[in-house]
């Protein structure tokens, strides 16, 4: 029919007729290729963007595409965690705990306008934007976004996890508080609160 | 107490209970009042201020000292059985000189009838009225919901605290007409003193979801925990 692949400059080398069963590639790809592949989701839904979310779930525009389909309700088990609306002050410290009790490698998206700004929330209860709290991979603008706009998202975010490199440190260092200032908890805390979760008993945050 | 709580089935209302029907042109004002009205007239004149009737629905002004006695005689009274509280809520107006008004909403269920209860407080008064928690118990957090927004101390409450804003929030009463919308701190501020608010060390036991898993947790942290510790102290 005409249809070839065309030649993936990643691969060094793959001769199927005399090299049966062997592949050379870079350890970077290898590793980045199955992470942006085998994102599990943190659904962090809090208004109507998570309607959007879950009809991004269900199965018209299916999530299990893009190896998303098993929603992680620990956060010890999630790879990315989706802000799906507005987020008052009062969940503050709860969107922040569950970024802290995330093991590495984790990303963030920040889904719609009032995630990513307060939206028309400017008021006295409405967090002015969820990178005030954690750091944010990837915004997705709307009120409330379309499915297609997380797919979206999610697709750049796939490529940003595809341009990482394991030589380079940065991307994974956190910012803790001052021990001494009143944001700052301890990891025996981060950790003890995540024990009742689900299957997820015994799993502790992983070390920094 | 538990021979008052009655499970009402369809039919079950007094005989002499209007059927309930859709009301139609209701008119602004001059509608009929609801009966309790009068009855409340003839039994406590000096606590009964006014009555109005406001698109068909009867507001009843009780003097601020009366509340209580009212309300248990609304509850209580064969001939009104007032048996649902459904809202407690404040209203303040944009005049500063209009007193501050508790606005209750109570339903009579055997004799289909509905009651908005109101008591006008002066702003340079305190703000305080007395709890009818003891009456019925869905007042629990209405009545803290109209503390955190309005400040309104509901005299008798168990349990008086913030329900909505964290409890160590500072800034006031959001939904005071002297409050401006986006608070009264910087937001950094703002947000420097949610991420220090430590829910887990302000609910209890009760509250908080862990109480669910007590049984799975390790034995050091249950023994701690039913100590009285909370966690993240």
């Amino acid at each position: 029919m005409g249809l070839i692949a065309p030649p993936d400059h990643r691969t060094v080398s793959y001769i199927p007729e005399t090299q049966e069963g062997w592949v050379a590639t870079r350890l970077d790809f290898l590793v980045n290729w199955s992470r942006a592949n085998s994102l599990w989701p943190m659904p962090f839904g809090t208004a109507c963007c998570a309607i959007e979310f879950m009809a991004t779930a269900a199965s018209r525009f299916d999530l299990a595409r893009f190896g998303m389909e098993r929603m992680s309700y620990s956060p010890r088990q999630a790879d990315v965690l989706i802000c799906a609306g507005r987020v008052p002050f009062k969940l503050a410290p709860i969107i922040r705990r569950i970024w802290q009790q995330m093991p590495q490698p984790k990303w963030a998206i920040s889904m719609g306008a009032c995630a990513s700004t307060g939206g028309m929330f400017d008021n006295y209860a409405v967090v002015q934007g969820i990178d005030t709290i954690i750091p944010v991979d990837v915004y997705v603008p709307g009120c409330p976004p379309r499915p297609e706009g997380l797919i979206h998202g999610i697709r750049m975010l796939q490529e940003k996890v595809m341009n990482e490199r394991i030589a380079d440190g940065r991307i994974r260092d956190e910012m803790n508080p001052d021990p001494s200032s009143q944001l700052y908890i301890p990891p025996a805390a981060i950790n003890e609160l995540g024990e009742p979760f689900g299957n997820s008993v015994h799993q502790n945050r992983s070390a920094p | 107490m538990t021979g008052r709580f009655e499970i009402v089935t369809a039919g079950s209302a007094a005989s002499d209970a209007p059927a309930p029907a859709t009301p139609k042109k209701v008119s602004h004002l001059g509608a009929p009042p609801n009966p309790t009205a009068a009855a409340l007239a003839e039994h406590f004149p000096f606590a009964l201020d006014r009555v109005s009737v406001i698109w068909g629905e009867t507001v009843v002004f009780v003097k601020a000292n009366a509340v209580y006695e009212v309300m248990q005689w609304l509850r209580d009274d064969p001939g009104q059985q007032y048996d649902y509280l459904s809202d407690v809520t404040a209203v303040e107006y944009r005049d500063f000189e209009q007193p501050l008004e508790v606005v209750w909403h109570l339903r009579s269920i055997p004799f289909r009838r509905f009651l908005r209860v109101k008591v006008q407080l002066p702003k340079r008064g305190p703000l305080e009225v007395a709890s009818v928690w003891p009456l019925w118990k869905s007042a629990d957090w209405l009545e803290r919901e109209c503390y955190d927004m309005f400040g309104i101390r509901f005299l008798g409450h168990p349990d008086l605290r913030r329900i909505l804003m964290w409890e160590q929030y500072r800034e006031g009463f959001p939904l005071r007409k002297d409050f401006p919308l986006r608070g009264r701190f910087s937001r950094a501020e703002q947000l420097r003193q949610a991420l220090a608010q430590n829910p887990e060390t302000r609910y209890s036991m009760e509250e908080l979801t862990v109480a669910d898993a007590f049984e799975d947790l390790p034995e050091e942290m249950r023994k701690r925990l039913s100590a009285g510790e909370r966690t993240g102290e």
